[in-house]
């Protein structure tokens, strides 16, 4: 364990700086063979190499001296950085809604982090006043801290919690409810509070960043302000996605929580629905519905909040030449749920086949997607989908398979009947079944043509 | 000492400059030469005004490293900007819109940037650490500019002293703005992500005109490197000035070294206008914590004027603010600079943070006579409650926007108590400055998380020792040695022909006026002629000296061969007639005295001179002319 006070730094670089009793944060001048340097000495992240000291210029600049080109540090006081975002108390004005923020962690408010040399996240309400005053135009705003963890790091326990927090505030009469969100994994948590949060009156807004707030250009404060009015203003009570619709900083979109996909691993439009249209455009001004079939927000607090869950499921994704021992290590761990992401309509090659069937035969629930992630499995075209079908697997229609991954999670965690569980897998509980794949649904543009030239061009995407 | 007061810029001396304290420092920025952009693979140098798609993006204060807001970034958010960027498909990648992190440093331009940095004889840092520079104006779509220090601690020569270099860094360009209009400022992003240093001098140019000569030294030995791009834009100086008393001051983006001068006496004298202003103020017990105004609407009360500005404000909706300056009476006109006064830097405060870019933007009672009715401004004074010792200043917007530029008015008043506000300042054309925005401090760095520190070793800085130039100081110091020509010195010095003239003195004896006007001078004539230059490379010139060196061209024999090679593109041997023995030279030379013989010639003195003429058509480049001169007159 490295002294707190040479945060971060090991070995040589370490050496020299106990020599000379510069601690962290020392103001110093540093002397060596080649030239002097004056400046503060930072903490070192811990993934850099143990040969260098780093100093902060007086211009501001950081630069990293060799270690072992030191020849004398002098110590001329201290300064030691104290990051906090001003903050203020956020104003309660009676006539407003009152909507909760419940954090999960992610981007949306963050900091730099001296050990790792990253980002991580932090919130407080009247930090988010100090940075985001707008906030206060639209809503008086409670906030919670529930975790603090990056998004990949979600996962039942997460879910679960935060479904219990929302049905807390519900049950309190909230007017509408923002949960903070790293965007990786997003839309997985989206899905799971769709299934554990049911008949909520309120609405339920998941939102996050592409861009970390400590940049200028960050996309959260506005992700933040559309969030919090379609939580305070908006007459839809769905979980949904609130983030970017175009790269500029216009609109918003809301999607369906089960509908919702991260297709970019930076675009701050990165959320798209998928087999769908979203349910409403968001700007700071007003909340336009893009269509009419969503849940409309009620006074009462009849929620259904039911958390649970299986964690023995897995996707599997398919892929040419998979090898049957992929699914029979699932069956042989004691999984009771497999989720086949499917080439095209839903199929796989057949030396899968025995070992579908013996999973099947073990009691495993197994479920087909399909990874083109537009479109219905439809199992009936080819024969393979016929012989595929014969061995237990069910055809999941149209449900992403993210979602059918949570879903199946969930109906595994209410009941051990097979035939049970298929049927609350193949009803529609948010949207993750549709009916119909409207005709303007799938739109990935095609860039280079012509006419998507043209139309990029007019709007700013 | 503040009773000097600044004379005429033709009568100012050195002296004079020593008594205001005069210093400035020199920050330049010059675009390396590479094929690509410094954190993505996109071309770099490819510009066009042309564009296919527009992003729309705000930018807004965030904290620094140590925790503290940046004053420029605070002023920014202020203004409320949409920031238009307009982009072509073949230039940008999501990259500069900020839409994928940045890929791993150009290694081309960091070794490029290291040489010049060695060549300033900087120390080179052992650690690569990539910082943000914030800059909340829009011209970089991050809203921060990625940028490190490689070195530190250089000079160059000057005069009979050095010229201490405090830092060089290397950084992605920004981009060039196309407009600035009410809340929306129009870029364009062709530059944007482009690799150029920025060399830092310290504050140690004593007189305007010495910052220029540092800034054409400092110009000199990056363009003798062949490693940076030279035409319009490519290098950039922001020039720093303060006075004893005074702020360091920034003038950003001068476009050229020689209108450097003018712009730096005239912030001189703008700072100790200022200074002198301050005192003129706590003379009249006007200090920080004295200072008093206020903002009342007037709208009503100018219902019925006849100023056109305001009529059009108020056909508008818009509403008039009016500030009162407690007994500033008179001082709205007080000069700053050479036909500018207070008011301007009141005015321009208004303009870039309020938004209001119609001028004018501001009147006031200290020029009360081109603007409203004498009785409009009494009844105005009457009813905000202004005495005879104060000032009135009048405001017109949209509700925000007044009342954001009533703000400024304020701020801007009161700070001429405490002396000269830290900005950076335009470079005007008639040669003054204008406020830009605040000057940014240190608080607005911030390390780059999106990548990890850089090792630059040892073996690395070697290599590039091996392909660095001679200063050129030294290159400079032997042509005076030489007795070039003074006009040919400095452009010999930079010119990629500089090792060629030095092969050509050495080795092959070349006498060092011939080869340095040759390699110079030559060139510059034929693109006058507007023929190919590009053609004659090192090669095919050294090839011509040859045939000189052996005596088988003359020395006009070498223009004219140039000539051709420019023509054609080769060596065109034909041209190359063996050297005339002299009595082949008389038979010519008395061929043309008897063509000249049945010429009527006006002046008879011109007489050898048409012989010459007509006899140096046949002999071009077969004999040196002063040889056939000495011949004429023999004769």
């Amino acid at each position: 364990m490295a002294d707190d006070s040479y945060k971060g730094y090991r070995g040589e670089a370490l050496g020299v700086l106990k020599n000379f009793n510069a601690l962290v944060w020392s103001d110093v001048e540093i002397k060596t063979d080649t030239g002097n340097f004056k400046g503060i000495i930072l903490p070192r992240s811990e993934t850099s190499d143990n040969f260098h000291v780093v100093i902060k210029l007086r211009s501001g600049y950081n630069v990293g001296i060799a270690a072992k080109r030191i020849k004398d540090i002098q110590i001329e006081g201290r300064k030691e950085a104290h990051y906090k975002i001003p903050e203020k108390e956020f104003p309660f004005d009676p006539k407003k809604p009152n909507v909760k923020l419940l954090g999960t962690g992610g981007t949306i408010a963050s900091r730099l982090d001296y050990r790792t040399g990253a980002v991580i996240p932090a919130f407080t309400p009247g930090e988010l006043y100090g940075s985001v005053p707008e906030l206060a135009d639209i809503c008086n705003l409670d906030t919670e801290k529930l975790y603090g963890v990056f998004s990949e790091n979600m996962g039942p326990e997460q879910w679960r919690g935060t479904a219990e927090a929302i049905g807390r505030e519900i049950e309190k009469g909230i007017q509408g409810i923002v949960v903070g969100h790293g965007t990786d994994t997003m839309h997985h948590t989206a899905a799971a509070l769709s299934f554990m949060v049911q008949n909520s009156p309120v609405p339920i807004v998941m939102v996050g960043s592409q861009r970390s707030s400590d940049r200028p250009s960050s996309d959260a404060a506005l992700n933040l302000m559309h969030s919090v009015k379609t939580a305070a203003e908006s007459d839809i009570a769905e979980v949904m996605v609130c983030m970017f619709g175009p790269t500029s900083d216009e609109y918003g979109l809301l999607h369906q929580g089960t509908r919702v996909r991260k297709m970019h691993s930076s675009y701050r439009s990165t959320f798209r629905t998928i087999g769908d249209f979203p349910i409403a455009t968001v700007s700071r001004e007003k909340i336009t519905p893009l269509r009419d079939d969503y849940r409309k927000r009620r006074n009462d607090k009849n929620v259904i909040i039911n958390t649970e869950f299986e964690d023995k499921v897995s996707i599997v994704y398919y892929y040419p030449n998979m090898r049957p021992d992929i699914v029979d290590s699932l069956t042989d761990n004691g999984y009771r749920g497999i989720i086949i992401a499917g080439t095209g309509l839903g199929h796989v090659n057949k030396p899968l086949y025995p070992a579908l069937k013996r999973a099947s035969e073990k009691g495993i629930a197994i479920y087909m997607t399909v990874q083109t992630l537009w479109g219905y499995v439809q199992m009936y075209v080819y024969d393979t989908g016929r012989d595929i079908m014969e061995l237990g697997v069910v055809p999941a229609a149209n449900m992403l398979p993210e979602v059918a991954y949570i879903k199946l999670g969930w109906a595994l965690g209410q009941t051990d009947d097979l035939n049970e569980v298929k049927r609350i897998m193949l009803t529609s509980i948010a949207n993750e079944i549709t009916e119909r794949e409207p005709s303007n649904g799938y739109l990935i543009l095609q860039g280079g043509l012509p006419e998507v030239e043209e139309f990029i061009s007019k709007y700013r995407k | 000492m503040i009773d000097f007061v600044f004379k005429p810029f033709e009568e100012m001396t050195t002296e004079d400059y020593r008594k205001v304290g005069f210093k400035s420092g020199l920050e330049i920025h010059q675009q390396l030469h590479t094929e690509k952009k410094l954190f993505c693979r996109c071309p770099a140098g490819r510009y066009s005004k042309n564009y296919n798609a527009e992003i729309l993006r705000h930018m807004r204060p965030t904290l620094s490293e140590l925790g503290e807001y940046d004053g420029t970034a605070l002023m920014e958010f202020k203004t409320k900007k949409e920031i238009i960027y307009q982009i072509h498909r073949d230039t940008v990648c999501t990259y500069e819109m900020d839409d994928t992190p940045p890929f791993e440093i150009n290694d081309d331009a960091l070794d490029k940037g290291i040489a010049i940095g060695m060549l300033m004889n900087c120390v080179i840092i052992d650690e690569l650490h990539i910082a943000r520079k914030q800059y909340l104006d829009g011209s970089i779509p991050t809203g921060f500019q990625r940028t490190a220090i490689f070195g530190v601690d250089g000079w160059i020569p000057y005069k009979d002293r050095k010229i201490n270099i405090i830092q060089i860094s290397i950084e992605e360009d920004s981009c060039r703005e196309v407009s600035d209009i009410g809340h929306t400022r129009v870029y364009n992003t062709d530059r944007l992500g482009m690799p150029l240093i920025e060399t830092v001098t310290a504050p140690e140019m004593l007189t305007p005109v010495e910052v220029m000569e540092v800034g054409e030294i400092l110009s000199a030995v990056v363009r003798s490197t062949g490693l940076v791009r030279t035409g319009a834009g490519a290098a950039r100086e922001d020039v720093n000035v303060s006075v004893t008393g005074g702020t360091r001051i920034e003038i950003k983006g001068v476009p050229s070294l020689g209108r450097i001068p003018k712009l730096t006496y005239h912030e001189a004298m703008r700072q100790w206008n200022l200074l002198r202003l301050r005192e003129e103020l706590k003379r009249r017990g006007i200090t920080p914590e004295t200072f008093k105004s206020k903002v009342d609407n007037v709208t009503k009360l100018l219902k019925k004027t006849k100023y056109q500005p305001i009529v059009n404000a108020l056909s508008n909706g818009n509403l008039v603010n009016c500030v009162t300056l407690k007994g500033f009476k008179d001082l709205l006109r007080w000069q700053t600079q050479t036909d500018t006064y207070f008011s301007k830097e009141i005015s321009d405060r208004v303009r870039v943070v309020a938004c209001l870019n119609t001028l004018p933007n501001i009147i006031h009672s200290d020029s009360a006579g081109e603007t409203l009715a004498a009785s409009e401004w009494q009844t105005l004074k009457k009813h905000v409650g202004a005495k005879d010792k104060d000032t009135i200043v009048l405001v017109w917007g949209d509700e925000r926007d007044a009342k954001t530029g009533a703000g400024e008015i304020e701020i801007r008043a009161k700070e001429a108590t405490i002396g000269i506000p830290s900005e950076t300042r335009q470079a005007l054309k008639d040669g003054t400055t204008g406020f830009e925005r605040i000057l940014p401090g240190p608080d607005r760095m911030y390390p780059d998380t999106d990548l990890p520190p850089k090792k630059i070793t040892l073996e690395r800085i070697e290599e590039l020792r091996k392909i660095l130039p001679e200063p050129i100081w030294e290159r400079e110091k032997w042509y005076r040695e030489l007795q070039i020509p003074e006009d040919t010195i400095r452009p010999l010095a930079i010119s990629k022909f500089a090792n060629l003239f030095k092969k050509l003195v050495s080795e092959l004896k070349i006498n060092s006026v011939l080869a340095a006007v040759a390699l110079i001078q030559y060139p510059k004539r034929l693109a006058k002629k507007k023929f190919d230059i590009s053609n004659l490379t090192e090669e095919k010139i050294l090839e011509i000296f040859e045939l000189y060196a052996k005596g088988k061209t003359s020395r006009e024999g070498i223009l004219l061969l140039m000539e051709e090679t420019a023509k054609s593109g080769m060596i065109n041997k034909d041209k190359i007639q063996p050297m005339l023995k002299e009595k082949d030279l008389n038979k010519i030379l008395e061929e043309a005295a008897y063509e000249t013989e049945h010429i009527k010639i006006n002046n008879p003195e011109k007489k050898n001179v048409i012989i010459l003429g007509k006899a140096m058509n046949k002999i071009r480049g077969r004999i040196d002319g002063s040889k056939v001169s000495k011949q004429i007159i023999k004769n």
